[in-house]
């Protein structure tokens, strides 16, 4: 029963995610699978079916080769990751969800740069715990706290259901969040809440960052939302009544 | 071992627009000016890549780097004050231009009450409206006398506006460029304020309606309406701030020049006369003494405090014994809002800080608080400033913050989702201050500031009762679902809420309860000045900058006076 359960989740799952195929090494999905290819001559992302080209190290064919992991060093954390994301921006009608848009690479780009080293906050100690009006205390970096609250995910979603994070039913994993987000989820140096915090924000920053932030692909986040990105000037239409529809444009226009 | 450097007339701790004015009015006069900042030098080539909503507002590219300095706080004095660690409740600005270069360009002027408020509301409603908690106090100057001031600020900064707003004070000048385009989302507001009774009129501009060029010379571009103000640098120059206008000024007289790059880290004072300042060159990590006649302290409300604080100028408040006047009053600013959900769709992408629309029947004492539990009120305002999708993703009522439902709501209303905020009075109460830290440093071995503040029940009172009235409005507009701002609990450092800081060298005609007099003329140093909204008695219902200026340029007159005639300038 339980087998047959996870023989249809698995299924459900790839559709769910728009991924198609099971091509699985050591019990993640491959990275070319997280939907990050774009096809450049039709200007659309491909969040489907990239397993053309598969090789026996994950890389696909039409892959961009300067995309990577530069932060995560395994394909288990990465595809954690990848499917939280997914839970909390889901790909819909409206258009791709956060793994089609790019947001697991986004988020592994940030933690490994300034974002993730707190290269820009007051790490100074001592540390202590105080009141939420204090707001962030803890002595970790955010990149501890996201490798500490991954692995946690993965290690609630062994606890309750014997299976790693990236194989639960979509509503597993909804569960597994909301205990994250309520706090429910013991963690060291920092509250499981907060991480939550870190993750669906990181989440959103990625569907909606500028393109060159290697989230947002080919603008859908923007297309979606109807926000035109860089446009030099609304001197012309700020007085319409009517909505403006404009195409739009990333800031990597003013480089070339 | 520091390095002295030649003596100047006049040295200024930050070169944002305060910094500016005072450097521009004082090397006009023939004095020789340095400005030392902390930060790099950028302009409006710096800019280019402005669109960029990440980097700028979501990674605080032109802020403070809190690595280096920070503020602890705490909301009472029974907690342990911590540092705030990361960016949120206020931006902290850095580099020339300082705040003022990312600042939204809502200029306004205080009202005549403001400069009055404890004598005006005695008068009024009797001597303990609000409790003896609460520390009201007149400014030591009235609008009246600081009006030409205001006018010579507008002149520089080029305000658009538009002189039809019965509750504010009496202008002695037409704005210098005509309002900014009354878009759609703004005649909304204003057919609905119309109808429930109300006086709106175009917000006063530092984005400018049109091309202009101020009596210094220098010109400022007509605003373009891209979306992207606060948080942002301006790439056209069409958003006035110092770097275009008072510190060229500065520049072209031959006897101004900034430093960069360097961190004052103390006031150094002998006897009853300050003697410059020491700073650290933050690249090289020398130490050098700057040797000046005038010390003017013209960087941010919350370093001015700290720097006299750690030389050692003036006595720290005490709230037990009520002594003390450096770091009392610390204000900040209530924000009553309602937020309306609509059918149709706005273009709310596209914008400029300080387009909007406002209505002032609700504050200062346009309207009768006899029977209200609390005094003063809040402009109410409908801005477009230009929706970024970050930032905004607005979702009505009990929906959840993440998932589909979040998605396809954040989604649908990021375009139809409005908002109308207050900038609500703050008034000073005897348990918000700023002290130093005794336990967190800064990279440069100096204490940190402290903060202790909370919301108080004349600022819960006042939220609730203006978040009501803009709910009406918002009604009256046609919004679907209407959401008034919740009540006010504690104030929380995490979200942002706005960079208004206020107080803690506050000005005034009595050194028992003021740190400088009405000239900015430190009380216990003759050749010390200090500006900006730290001498701000308590926060007003505007956004501070247009006052501040004012300030500034008043002080300006006074330190040449004073260069001329020395001694006491009251």
């Amino acid at each position: 029963m339980v087998n047959e359960k996870k023989g249809v989740s698995r299924r459900d799952f790839m559709k769910t995610t728009g991924i198609a195929t099971g091509t699985l090494i050591g019990g993640g999905i491959i990275g070319g699978l997280v939907g990050y290819n774009v096809n450049r001559d039709k200007g659309t992302t491909n969040t489907t079916g990239n397993q053309k080209g598969n090789n026996s190290s994950g890389q696909t064919a039409d892959h961009p080769v300067n995309v990577g992991l530069k932060f995560f060093s395994t394909m288990t954390a990465f595809n954690v990751l990848s499917q939280a994301t997914e839970r909390i921006f889901p790909e819909d009608d409206i258009g791709p969800g956060a793994i089609g848009l790019g947001v697991p690479y986004f988020i592994d780009n940030q933690l490994a740069g300034a974002y993730g080293m707190n290269a820009k906050e007051y790490m100074q100690g001592p540390f202590a715990d105080g009141a939420t009006t204090q707001g962030y205390q803890s002595r970790l970096t955010r990149a501890e706290i996201f490798t500490q609250g991954i692995a946690k995910l993965d290690e609630e979603a062994r606890t309750r259901y014997q299976m790693g994070f990236a194989e639960l039913e979509p509503e597993q994993m909804d569960e597994i969040l909301t205990a994250f987000q309520k706090g429910e989820v013991e963690m060291l140096a920092v509250t499981s809440d907060f991480f939550f915090k870190l993750l669906r924000q990181a989440t959103l920053e990625g569907a909606y960052a500028d393109p060159i932030y290697s989230g947002n692909q080919n603008m859908e986040g923007w297309k979606m939302k109807g926000f035109p990105g860089h446009q030099m000037s609304y001197i012309a239409q700020i007085e319409n009544e009517e909505f403006q529809k404009i195409e739009p444009q990333s800031i990597s226009s003013m480089t070339h | 071992m520091a390095t002295t450097l030649d003596k100047v007339d006049v040295v200024t701790v930050g070169v944002g627009w305060l910094g500016g004015i005072i450097g521009a009015e004082c090397s006009k006069a023939g004095l020789k000016v340095r400005g030392l900042e902390r930060g790099a030098k950028r302009g409006t080539e710096d800019f280019f890549m402005a669109h960029d909503e990440f980097r700028y507002a979501i990674r605080y590219e032109l802020f403070q780097n809190l690595s280096k300095e920070t503020i602890t706080f705490r909301n009472t004095r029974k907690m342990n004050a911590l540092p705030m660690r990361m960016m949120g409740s206020f931006l902290l600005g850095e580099g020339l231009g300082g705040a003022g270069t990312h600042w939204n360009g809502h200029n306004w002027r205080f009202l005549p009450y403001d400069f009055q408020i404890k004598s005006m509301t005695d008068e009024k409603y009797g001597a303990n409206k609000l409790g003896s908690d609460y520390q009201l106090q007149d400014w030591g100057v009235t609008y009246d006398e600081l009006e030409p001031y205001f006018t010579k600020f507008e002149y520089t900064a080029g305000i658009s506006g538009e002189d039809n707003n019965p509750f504010w004070g009496k202008r002695s000048k037409p704005f210098p460029t005509p309002p900014m385009k009354k878009t759609p989302i703004l005649q909304r507001f204003e057919k609905a304020a119309t109808n429930l009774g109300y006086h709106p009129f175009m917000m006063p501009s530092a984005n400018l309606s049109e091309s202009y060029t101020n009596p210094d010379g220098s010109t400022i571009a007509a605003c373009q309406y891209c979306g992207f103000c606060e948080r942002f640098g301006c790439e056209y120059g069409a958003k006035s701030s110092a770097e275009i206008t008072v510190i060229p000024t500065a520049l072209e007289t031959g006897n101004y020049d900034i430093r960069f790059h360097s961190n004052v880290v103390e006031v150094l004072k002998q006897g009853d006369k300050v003697t410059g300042v020491r700073f650290i060159d933050t690249v090289t990590g020398e130490e050098f003494i700057q040797p000046a006649e005038i010390v003017v302290l013209t960087s941010y409300v919350l370093n001015n405090a700290k720097l006299l604080m750690v030389s050692n100028i003036g006595e720290q408040y005490n709230p037990d014994t009520g002594r003390g006047t450096l770091g009392r009053n610390y204000c900040y600013q209530i924000l009553p809002s309602a937020t309306g959900f609509f059918d149709e769709q706005f273009n709310t992408f596209m914008g400029a800080g300080a387009l909007g629309m406002t209505i002032d029947d609700y504050n200062g004492d346009s309207f009768d608080h006899s029977n209200l539990d609390f005094i003063h009120g809040a402009s109410l305002t409908i801005t477009q400033t230009g929706q970024r999708p970050i930032q905004f993703n607005p979702v009505p009522p009990d929906t959840p913050a993440w998932g589909a439902e979040f998605k396809k709501a954040s989604i649908h209303y990021y375009t139809r989702t409005l908002n109308i905020g207050g900038q609500g009075a703050s008034m000073p109460h005897k348990e918000n201050f700023m002290s130093l830290d005794p336990n967190y440093k800064d990279a440069y071995g100096v204490p940190l500031l402290q903060i202790t503040y909370n919301f108080t029940e004349q600022d819960r009172n006042l939220h609730k009762y203006l978040s009501e009235k803009t709910a009406e409005i918002m009604k009256e507009m046609g919004a679907k679902t209407v959401v008034a701002a919740n009540p006010l609990t504690d104030y929380d450092i995490v979200p942002y809420q706005t960079t208004h800081n206020t107080g803690g060298t506050v000005m005034g005609n009595d050194p028992a309860i003021s740190v400088v007099n009405p000239w900015l003329q430190h009380w216990d140093a003759e050749n010390l000045f200090v500006v900006g909204a730290g001498n701000f008695a308590h926060n007003g219902g505007y956004n501070p900058t247009g006052t501040a200026g004012a300030l500034a340029y008043r002080c300006a007159e006074g330190i040449i006076n004073y260069s001329k005639t020395g001694g006491s300038l009251v």
